[in-house]
């Protein structure tokens, strides 16, 4: 096994467990390099005069596939590269602008064992920028079970995501 | 606005429409382009010896799921735009609620994604709710699931989307 990454496994999460919050200072690049990653070219999303005269927003904001692709990196941040997403769910209540310094708080709500052996974390995230929420997510994530246990090699039945 | 759904609408209720295949194969740039728009060190992406012991070779980041099937911005002889969610499009458009919001996104993840595949796709309306009213204005709810696979029929991820279409509420003095 490589020993160039860390990694966290089952055995190590408890419930109530927090993760290490993760800020960020968005730029107006921040935006554009997330929409157009996402091949998203709405201009509200890079065009700073449309967000404001069309939309009557204050600035372009972050995109929703981009708003994924964070926490997603904000999860394997903490689990490592065996750490493979099952689901995640979001419900967007604000935007991310430009200026924005944005963070990132997590923790485990539960810890379970599916009937095929997969070790489940159910986690809760909280995107907010100050005092102001912005994306509350809830995600379900397989850790390996042991040294010898890789979740990606989990396929058909035996993947309960 | 009527209570009644259309008729058209109501038979999409559980139909797969909109089956479609991806305008270009998987590739490796847009992967590396997420990472670097998210400062994903994951070496998973970064670094092939990890990749292939993990995952059998690269992969890409899970949630890029929809982007494999946004369109070009612009493509040889196309003269309208074309939308990467129909079925969304298509309620506003037969509704008669010229805006909408998204409110839920869950995305489930299956097969991973890797350089190369051709991926499909396909678009299946849920549900349509009855008349409401928000802050926004007044309109409909709408749940609609998008399947994705890849070019062996494995499911590769599927997401769920719940929308809101409406006609703005009016303020004061409007």
């Amino acid at each position: 096994m490589s020993d160039s990454y860390e990694e966290i496994k089952y055995e190590q999460v408890e419930q109530g467990q927090s993760l290490p919050d993760l800020s960020y200072e968005v730029t107006a690049t921040t935006v554009v390099l997330g929409a157009l990653a996402s091949r998203d070219f709405r201009p509200m999303h890079h065009d700073r005069d449309f967000a404001q005269n069309r939309n009557g927003i204050q600035d372009i904001f972050l995109n929703t596939p981009n708003q994924a692709a964070w926490f997603e990196r904000y999860l394997t941040d903490w689990t490592g590269p065996k750490g493979r997403l099952g689901r995640i769910k979001f419900r967007m209540k604000n935007s991310v602008f430009p200026g924005d310094t944005m963070t990132f708080v997590g923790k485990v709500d539960a810890v379970s064992t599916d009937d095929q052996g997969c070790g489940w974390v159910e986690l809760s995230v909280n995107l907010s920028v100050g005092d102001r929420t912005v994306t509350d997510c809830t995600a379900r994530v397989a850790v390996p079970k042991d040294e010898e246990d890789n979740p990606w090699n989990r396929k058909g039945d035996a993947w309960k995501p | 606005m009527s209570d009644e759904i259309p008729e058209e609408v109501r038979s999409w209720i559980g139909q797969e429409r909109y089956q479609e295949k991806g305008e270009f194969p998987v590739e490796q740039g847009y992967i590396w382009t997420t990472c670097a728009s998210v400062e994903n060190g994951n070496p998973l992406y970064w670094d092939e010896t990890v990749a292939q012991e993990i995952t059998e070779g690269p992969i890409a980041m899970p949630t890029m799921i929809s982007l494999w099937f946004r369109p070009h911005f612009w493509a040889p002889g196309r003269t309208e735009v074309a939308q990467p969610l129909q079925v969304h499009f298509d309620l506003k458009e037969k509704l008669g609620l010229p805006e909408a919001v998204m409110t839920d996104n869950t995305i489930v993840f299956g097969e991973p994604v890797r350089p190369g595949d051709r991926l499909e796709t396909s678009q299946i309306l849920h549900s349509v709710s009855g008349p409401k009213t928000t802050k926004l204005g007044a309109g409909r709810f709408w749940e609609i699931e998008v399947r994705y696979r890849n070019q062996n029929g494995d499911q590769v991820g599927a997401e769920h989307y719940t929308g809101f279409g409406y006609n703005r509420a009016k303020k004061e003095g409007e």
